[in-house]
């Protein structure tokens, strides 16, 4: 056994400025906000998370520019409204959304995948679920955020058209009314889009494939859909083309505002759907909505730890 | 802080827990067991995360069963499993998984400040995780579970992937964490060499069941096994087994350490009864003219645990388990 050496004392130097505190552990004894904060902080930070902030400059570039290409048509139009002092918008409210699709899908496409599949990828969600939250307060937390990120994406230009066109001195009550007409029909967009967009993404832990299987499902169903209803149109089938548009997110929104919201409709031959053909559109509308939080809380049920 | 009540988990196909009853006390306790032993499934139900088959569970007095949210707000959670987003700096996940823990946000970046010194990150957390090391992921891990300043907390494997340096700091870590931060600690491993060193409890679990429930000090003073080796010279080609010889003839009974193991003929196993044994060792090994390499204590791994307990209990023999703790070992 080796001589044990008498143990030297720290030797405090009194007087030296610097001097290094050890205020170890403390407890925490302050508020714990249970299970709705926590729900609400997931939220924020879903839709925070779905414009790029909180996140590296990288991920900014993508949703931000796609919100700038949302926003640049309708400065333009507000902008040659005001020039030509037009009598109207040169677009109405409601059809913005399904002129600019394109946008919105990429969009639902690269943020779907972002919002669930990493945590799935990364195998965060046991963290989540070793919490207060339970399954339905996550789902209900991603899927608000982000239809909430998709209605930004959708209604703000049409803030911009509205503000446009007051400016423009155009028809007060016309605007407004076109306006609340175009914000029904994009929130709407945003619930539909965003199921669709979860479900897919939630499947798969792979960001790629989940930004992939959304633009392929969003895009080729409508163009399965506008290709149909054009063949029925050549043959003078007009009645099928209402009942064909219910076979894609696109057309069955349009077929509900041209139903409900009095929006011209987009397909062939501009005739949308009529009224009982319009409530078909939005039950189905509505039940998509419903079976998409279904299954995403389906899927998150088994996923657990 | 825990208490199971002969509780089971039956799969289709598998019985993961079967009828275990088990009291943990505050401090640190080790859940040691080969892998698919049930530890995991454990700590699951204790979280009230799934429900078990039959039995009961309560844990901080609370039951499993109805106040699962109630438990979660109070426990802390690190899995055995990789669980961090590459892109996001260590002290905004901290953050963000303290306000899932229900901390508002001053507290939770106060919080995270501090949790994250604690257990050794400093500049590094500001920087994306992806660019960690294991050691510093398991302490961000271990951070996300303490952040919330829990009363206990469940820790699944925290050495995976760890060099022996990384293994002690997380060990000493672990023993901080009841001693300096007053939280109890349930840590699971299939080391049982490492979690003797840190807990103050041990209980073992092989094939869902309770093999074993005790304190360290039980584990530890039953018997010291003595490992020894010694090197060759000309007079004695074979040191090793001049010195087995040796003690044999003084009558001390040894072990042979090689365990099939390719070199470790070379290492003599005994059992050492006292002081004495350690003198008499080195008095042979003088004796001989042999130089004297390693004299050393060997503590119990899980596989002798399992064995004496097999011996103990002659009922549970299933041909197939043996087999499986003999791979565990």
């Amino acid at each position: 056994m080796a001589v044990e050496q008498p143990m030297r004392t720290p030797v405090t130097q009194s007087g030296d400025q610097t001097r290094i505190h050890n205020i170890g552990y403390r407890t925490y004894d302050g508020p714990r906000l249970g299970r709705s904060y926590a729900t609400r902080s997931l939220y924020s930070q879903s839709l925070r998370g779905a414009y790029g902030l909180g996140r590296s400059v990288k991920s900014k570039v993508l949703p931000m520019l796609l919100f700038v290409v949302m926003c640049v048509p309708a400065a333009i139009m507000v902008a040659v409204a005001v020039a030509t002092k037009a009598n109207d918008l040169p677009l109405d409210y409601t059809r913005y959304a399904i002129v600019m699709q394109a946008v919105i899908s990429l969009y639902i496409a690269s943020q779907a995948p972002q919002s669930v599949s990493r945590d799935l990828r990364f195998k965060t969600v046991p963290l989540y679920f070793s919490r207060p939250i339970e399954t339905a307060d996550y789902v209900r937390a991603k899927f608000a955020a982000l239809a909430s990120a998709l209605f930004i994406l959708t209604a703000a230009p049409l803030l911009v058209l509205y503000v446009g066109a007051l400016l423009a001195k155009l028809d007060f009550a016309d605007q407004t009314k076109g306006f609340a007409q175009g914000l029904v029909s994009v929130a709407l967009l945003s619930l539909l889009f965003a199921g669709i967009g979860l479900v897919i993404a939630s499947v798969t832990p792979r960001r790629g494939f989940g930004i992939a299987a959304v633009i392929a499902v969003l895009t080729i169903s409508y163009g399965a859909v506008s290709t149909l209803q054009a063949i029925a149109e050549v043959q003078n089938s007009s009645g099928a083309i209402a009942w064909i548009g219910l076979f894609s997110p696109v057309t069955l929104i349009d077929g509900v505002q041209s139903a409900f919201l009095g929006a011209t409709s987009a397909f062939p031959g501009g005739v949308g759907p009529t009224n009982g053909e319009g409530a078909v559109y939005v039950l189905v509308t509505l039940g998509l909505i419903a079976a998409g939080y279904g299954l995403l809380m389906r899927r998150y049920k088994k996923v657990g730890l | 802080m825990i208490a199971t009540e002969s509780l089971s988990k039956r799969f289709p196909r598998v019985t993961a827990l079967d009828r275990l009853s088990v009291d943990v006390g505050p401090g640190v306790t080790g859940l040691v067991g080969a892998n698919g032993a049930g530890k995991s499934t454990l700590i699951k139900i204790l979280l009230g995360l799934s429900p078990a088959t039959e039995g009961r569970a309560e844990v901080l007095g609370l039951d499993v069963a109805t106040k699962g949210a109630a438990i979660r707000e109070r426990v802390g959670y690190m899995p055995e499993h990789d669980c961090l987003p590459p892109d996001v700096s260590a002290t905004e996940f901290v953050v963000h998984m303290a306000r899932m823990s229900g901390l508002p946000p001053a507290a939770a970046r106060e919080r995270t400040a501090d949790t994250l010194r604690h257990v050794g990150l400093y500049e590094e957390r500001y920087r994306p995780i992806g660019g960690y090391s294991t050691g510093m992921k398991q302490r961000v891990k271990l951070a996300q579970a303490l952040v919330h300043d829990p009363q206990l907390v469940f820790l699944d494997e925290p050495t995976n992937g760890l060099d022996p340096v990384g293994r002690d700091e997380m060990l000493g870590l672990i023993r901080r964490i009841h001693t300096d931060f007053g939280i109890s600690v349930l840590v699971t491993s299939h080391l049982l060499g490492e979690l003797e060193r840190t807990c103050d409890h041990v209980v073992v679990v092989d094939g869902g069941k309770l093999l074993r429930s005790s304190s360290t000090t039980d584990f530890t003073q039953t018997t010291t096994t003595l490992a020894i080796e010694v090197t060759d010279t000309d007079d004695h080609p074979d040191g090793t087994r001049a010195v087995r010889d040796a003690l044999h003839a003084r009558g001390v009974d040894v072990l042979d350490g090689s365990g099939g193991l390719p070199g470790a003929g070379h290492i003599l196993l005994l059992t050492a009864q006292g002081d004495e044994t350690y003198d008499l060792v080195r008095d042979v090994v003088a004796d001989l003219g042999l130089g004297l390499v390693r004299m050393e204590q060997r503590r119990h791994h899980i596989s002798e645990v399992f064995t004496d307990t097999e011996q103990g209990s002659e009922q549970s023999t299933e041909a197939q388990r043996k087999e499986a703790v003999g791979h565990g070992g």
